[in-house]
Formats: structure tokens, sequence, C-alpha cells
């Protein structure tokens, strides 16, 4: 093959892929919002379970990082502040840091280790043991019962999530700014909160809404695409956590830009 | 038209007493196809085994009759429509009134026994919490497995969630019930417990069974009418003495148990992968 082929190729399989992944999550949204209005059966109580799953017992691990990172800005930040001896900047830098970007993207890669991971593998090991056969026969959509509750519950949870991650790490930023850079924890709330405009949350948080849709869409599509043996889950779900990854980098790039260039000015 | 074996040739017949009707089916896996042309009937009430070694493309034929695969050609007649050319609404209305028991049980290990079984009665009907939980016993009764609906598949033995996953495949009272390999990693005893309950099925509903499998005893026990394939193509169709009395090399070979010839070069391993006749070395 020529490297124009080559490319031509790969092109044409990143934009089938792109829009297996909008199959996939336009399907699973219609199963939740739309289908019940129609009398077909929406089980919340599976949302429930995955919500759970994915936020629930996130929390540890999700307040952990999220509290060092800000940490880790507080510190870089004040690195280069404190030339200019404008320390006091830190709590602003913190704060603006955690909200518009890293928040919602420290969340969505705790995220997608859990809980991409393992919706690859529980499709990919269902598929090996002829389990979506079995719905199928049964007249059951796989993705009506086994996509469309994860998407729900990532829609629900992965926001949640990024808030508890903004909160620690502006606590985590807290910490150094009370320690070491002359603040009280009163007046550096008052600085976060001066520094925080509602834009930088929302913005935040339309981000880990797509990056859940991102996430369940990668996740579960590796899932179904898993190949015959065991050894065939094992790689889809590896492949799950580096496509998700990717795709979740490029949708943050993608809205960071529309935030931009849509900012009032 | 029937062979001077007595054994009825390929061409289907409908007729109004069949639950299948397979006329001319072709399947296509990419460019390569598997069936070329399979024809037979399943008369309505009577268990048809599927016999054939392992390629001869059995598993893909149960495959497109439950409709996991798509002919590419021909026509499967259930219930006086075409099964291949309806929407997929129209198919999974169809599936409700079939049953399925998979080679491995295909029970889902996150739910009880229990729930795998009241699974299709929880989606397809509005039937109240304590009504499907006294079928679900009923069903786990029929199969021998009362008391078990609380286990997990996990916790089962092989035989067990044959049994689970037929209860499973009876929640919603088929008509019609498909077997891929029912006695398939079984011992002996426990597989003829498997034939037993197929037999009491048959006899106590009185539905139509369709069974593929390669294990001879469990065929001659439980069948009414068996076809044999071979490379895509249905070789015999006829009853169990007509079968055991044919002399058609290929029946014979396979009843018998007579291993394949030993390959003694290249072009006869290629001849073996592909069917084909080798081309004349000059």
């Amino acid at each position: 093959m020529s490297l124009t082929e080559t490319i031509g190729s790969a092109t044409i399989n990143g934009v089938a892929y792109i829009g297996g992944l909008a199959r996939l999550a336009t399907g699973s949204l219609r199963a939740v919002f739309v289908e019940p209005f129609h009398g077909k059966k929406f089980h919340i109580s599976r949302s429930v379970h995955q919500a759970m799953a994915v936020g629930v017992e996130a929390l540890p691990i999700v307040s952990l990082i999220s509290f060092f990172i800000g940490t880790i800005l507080a510190l870089n930040a004040a690195y280069e502040l404190r030339k200019f001896g404008a320390l006091q900047v830190v709590a602003s830098a913190v704060a603006i840091s955690m909200t518009r970007e890293l928040g919602p993207l420290m969340t969505a890669v705790v995220v997608i280790g859990r809980s991409g991971s393992a919706f690859a593998a529980e499709i990919g090991t269902m598929k090996v043991n002829e389990e979506i056969d079995a719905l199928e026969t049964m007249a059951l959509e796989p993705v009506d019962f086994l996509v469309a509750p994860k998407f729900l519950a990532m829609l629900l949870m992965v926001p949640c999530l990024t808030v508890w991650a903004d909160f620690m790490g502006v606590l985590g930023g807290g910490v150094f700014g009370v320690s070491a850079a002359s603040f009280t924890w009163g007046s550096y709330i008052r600085a976060t909160l001066e520094a925080l405009q509602s834009r930088d949350i929302t913005n935040g948080l339309i981000k880990a809404a797509m990056f859940g849709l991102t996430i369940t869409a990668v996740g579960c599509m590796e899932g179904f695409s898993t190949g015959l043996g065991s050894e065939q889950v094992g790689r889809s779900t590896t492949s799950a956590v580096v496509k998700s990854i990717f795709m979740v980098v490029c949708v943050d790039l993608i809205f960071t830009a529309i935030f931009y260039f849509t900012a009032p000015r | 038209m029937a062979t001077k074996n007595n054994l009825k040739d390929d061409s289907a017949r409908v007729t109004d007493g069949s639950a299948i009707s397979v006329r001319n089916l072709r399947v296509k896996y990419g460019e390569r196809e598997i069936l070329h042309g399979v024809n037979f009937e399943v008369p309505a009430g009577e268990t048809i085994v599927i016999l054939g070694g392992s390629g001869s493309g059995k598993s893909t034929l149960l495959r497109t009759l439950v409709g996991l695969e798509l002919p590419s050609a021909g026509e499967i007649w259930m219930r006086g429509k075409n099964f291949a050319a309806m929407s997929e609404k129209d198919r999974d209305e169809l599936r409700k009134k079939m049953g399925m028991s998979f080679q491995g049980g295909a029970l889902f290990g996150s739910m009880t026994v229990g729930e795998n079984v009241s699974l299709p009665l929880r989606e397809h009907t509005q039937l109240d919490d304590s009504t499907i939980e006294i079928m679900v016993r009923l069903k786990l009764d029929q199969v021998g497995l009362s008391g078990f609906e609380n286990y997990m598949p996990a916790q089962l033995s092989g035989g067990m969630k044959k049994r689970a996953a037929i209860a499973r495949a009876l929640s919603m009272d088929p008509e019609i019930l498909f077997f891929d390999e029912p006695s398939a990693g079984l011992d002996p005893i426990i597989a003829a417990g498997i034939d037993e309950l197929i037999l009491k099925l048959k006899k106590a509903f009185r539905m139509s069974i369709v069974v593929v499998t390669h294990e001879l005893a469990s065929a001659y026990l439980i069948a009414d009418r068996m076809i044999l394939m071979d490379k895509g193509v249905v070789v015999a169709n006829g009853t169990v003495k007509e079968l055991q009395a044919s002399s058609q090399p290929r029946v014979r070979q396979f009843l018998d148990r007579v291993p394949e010839p030993e390959l003694t070069g290249e072009f006869d391993y290629l001849q073996m992968l592909t069917g084909d006749v080798p081309p004349i070395r000059q």
C-alpha cells in the first residue's frame, strides 16, 4: 500500500469508527429518553446499579487524585508567580484551571481506567460467552439492554464526579495556599469565588458530560467488536482505554475551541 | 421424489403442517459462501436433528434459523411469513414464540438463575412479580432445578447450566425450540439426562424442536427425522431408520464413524481445504 492509500484507508476507517460511536450513542439516548414514551420498557434500576459502580465507588480515588492535582497546580503556579510578587493569584489559577480543564479531564481519565475498561471487558466477555446472541434470540436489543443504562449513568455521574473533583482540587490548592502562601482559609475561599465565573463551571460540566458519553461509546463499541477467545477480551479492554483517552482529548480540544470562540469579549 | 434409499431429496415441500420451511437457503461470511442452497422442512410437533461434522455448516444453519445471521439468498418460512425477509420488529415478534438453548448455556453471569429465567417475562409481558415468580418456579421444576432460583450461574455445574438455559428458553412457552449441541462437554450420564429432558418436553408440549448435534447416540434417541449436512449442503434427510439403512457413502462414513482418508500430498490437502478438484499438473 502506498502512503496515500494508507492515509486514505486510515481516514475512512476513522470516520467509520466515529460514525459507529455516534450510532451507538444516539441509539442509547433514544432508548433512554424517547422509547419509554412509546411503550418500551426502560428499567431505571439498571442505570442506578451502574451509577453506583461508576460514580459512588469512584469517589475515593477521584478525591485523592484531584486533591493532589490541586496541590501540584498551586505549587507550579506559585513557583512562577512569586517572581512577580503575585502569590495571591494562586487561588484564582487553581480554581480556573480545575473547573475549566483539569477537573473534567482528570475525572475522565479515572473513569476511563475504572469504568471504560470494565464496560469493554463486560460486553466482550458476554460476546465470547454468546450472551449477546442470547439477548437477540430473546428479542432484546443489546444496545437498549446493555448500553443505554450505562449511558444514562455516565451522563449523570461524570459531571457529579467532576464537581467533586473541582472541590477537592481547590481544597488541595488551599492546603498549599494556607501553609505556604500566606492565605487563610477564609481569604483563599473568597479569592476562589471571586475568580470563578458561572461560565467556567458550566463549560467544565458540559465537557464532563461529553466525556462521559465518549467513554461509554468507546468502551461498549470495543466490547461489541471483541473477537473469539479470552485473549481478545484483553485486547478489547486495552483498546478501549487507549482509544477513550485519545477521543476524550479530541472532544476536549473541540469544546475548548467552541467555548473560546463563543465567549463574550 | 424419493431416492432409491427412500431418503427424500433436498427439494422443499411446503405443507400446511410445517413449523419451519427452508428453501434454497444460502449464507455467506464475507465473500465465502457457507450454505449452498439448503432445503428442508420441520413438520409441526416433530424433532429434527441436524447432524454433521465440524465445518459442515450446521451451526451456521442454526444461527440463520434464529435470525443471528442473515441469508444472502433463499427463504425461511415460519407461521406463514418469510423470516429472512422480515423487518427487525416483525422478526422480534416471531422470536418471542421461539426459545434457544446455547451450547454453553449463555446464562447472564450477573443475574441469578431465577432472574435469567424470568428475563423474557419481565421484558415482554405485563405480568406482576408474584405471577412471574410462580412461572419461574414452574419452569425450573420442569427441568429438574427446583430450589435453584437464587443460585448464580457460576455456582452451577455444566449440566445444571444447560438445564437452566432450557428453562429460560421455555419461559415464554415457545412453539419452536432450538438446541445447539445440548450434550457437548457433558459426561455420558449427564448427557443422557439432557436427552431425557428433551424427550419429556417433546411428549408434554408437542412443540417443534430443532437440535444441532454431532452426538449420534443422542440423535437416535430424540429425533423424529435427521438431516445430515456436509460442506454446506444437505446430503441426507430422513427418519432415523432411513438414514441408518442408507448406503450413501457420506452418510455411512458419518454414522459408522469412519475417519477421513490420510492425505498423501499437498494437492490432496488443498482439495480437503477448498473442496475443489485441483488442476492437473503438466
